[in-house]
């Protein structure tokens, strides 16, 4: 006797996701992924976007890590909200672990929530957070193979920061093929080159954070 | 893709499945992407040991790996997507529309007849 069921198998993680995207929703606050390797420059990002726009929108952190509260410390540092998820163990955050977290965030006072997933460029592409958007974080050491590399990322994502281009001149790493792999995969992924240590391009990243608030929230 | 939480899942769907019909469990077909592929080898692996001394020990996954279509913007022909060769089987051209990729599903259980 067979039965047909076409039942999401990830259903409970999706069934997580939908409620914590109606929060953000609700409360008109952009929610974005962001995944990378470990120490692409995640935390430098958010933390200087904060210092940068806080006349202009207000951010809140949900930062994930298998150890440790050294990211949200840093964060809270800049005056943001910071809530931190130790997985302990987990390769990466799952929806029902935010869904957790959402009575810890005023997300009513809040133009963007960034989730700054576990280290890791594979295994957090494989699971919906309740994001309105994904950025994708490559640095320059990391090596110019990554996309073609680790392809599910790439094509999921809305954003690739490439990150550390300040030490594009110190390394062998070719952007034209980086930005061409990523886009065969992804050819509405938006590609910006920054720094987040010495602010290059950062204004381009901004640009489209903005932008994407204005899209994704119709405050007036 | 995580195979042990996605063995874990379909134990738990097929279990209580099993339960509610009062059959034993045969065979399970399981349906997956591109973008969020299943190692079918791990994947069995992981189920068996989820599986070990329940009603659903011995029986058997099938893992349907189904294409992600994209159609060439240059010459117009439909094509499977390789997502690790991207590009179109009929001009190699690299501007291509690409369709939305298959979720992960538990499509069917087959139980023994009673």
């Amino acid at each position: 006797m067979k039965v047909k069921l076409n039942k999401k198998i990830l259903g409970k993680n999706d069934e997580c996701a939908l409620q914590n995207r109606t929060f953000f929703s609700e409360h008109n606050t952009l929610c974005l992924n962001v995944i990378s390797s470990p120490g692409s420059g995640k935390t430098t990002i958010i933390s200087r976007t904060i210092l940068d726009l806080k006349d202009k929108i207000k951010i809140g952190v949900i930062e994930g890590d298998i150890k440790t509260d050294i990211d949200a410390a840093k964060i809270s540092q800049t005056g943001a909200p910071a809530v931190q998820i130790e997985t302990r163990g987990a390769c990466h955050l799952s929806a029902q672990q935010i869904t957790a977290k959402l009575g810890a965030i005023s997300a009513a006072d809040l133009d963007v929530v960034f989730i700054e997933n576990v280290g890791n460029l594979v295994c957090p592409s494989d699971f919906d957070l309740g994001e309105q958007g994904r950025v994708v974080v490559l640095s320059v050491p990391e090596g110019d193979d990554k996309p073609a590399k680790y392809p599910g990322t790439f094509a999921k994502a809305d954003c690739l920061l490439i990150n550390k281009i300040d030490l594009l001149e110190h390394l062998e790493f070719d952007i034209d093929k980086v930005i061409k792999d990523a886009v065969k995969l992804n050819p509405d992924l938006k590609i910006f080159q920054i720094s987040a240590k010495t602010a290059s391009g950062m204004n381009h990243w901004y640009n489209w954070l903005v932008c994407s608030i204005e899209a994704h929230t119709p405050k007036t | 893709m995580h195979e042990t939480i996605v063995a874990r899942s379909i134990f738990s769907a097929v279990s209580a499945k099993a339960a509610e019909l009062n059959a034993r469990p045969i065979s399970a077909k399981i349906s997956c992407g591109q973008l969020n592929p299943i190692n079918d080898e791990i994947l069995k692996f992981a189920f068996e040991a989820a599986a070990k001394g329940t009603v659903c020990e011995q029986m058997k996954l099938e893992v349907v790996h189904i294409p992600l279509k994209a159609t060439c913007k240059k010459c117009g022909k439909g094509f499977d997507f390789d997502i690790y060769s991207p590009a179109c089987e009929n001009c190699r051209s690299e501007d291509f529309e690409i369709a939305p990729d298959a979720p992960l599903l538990l499509e069917e259980i087959e139980f023994e007849d009673t």
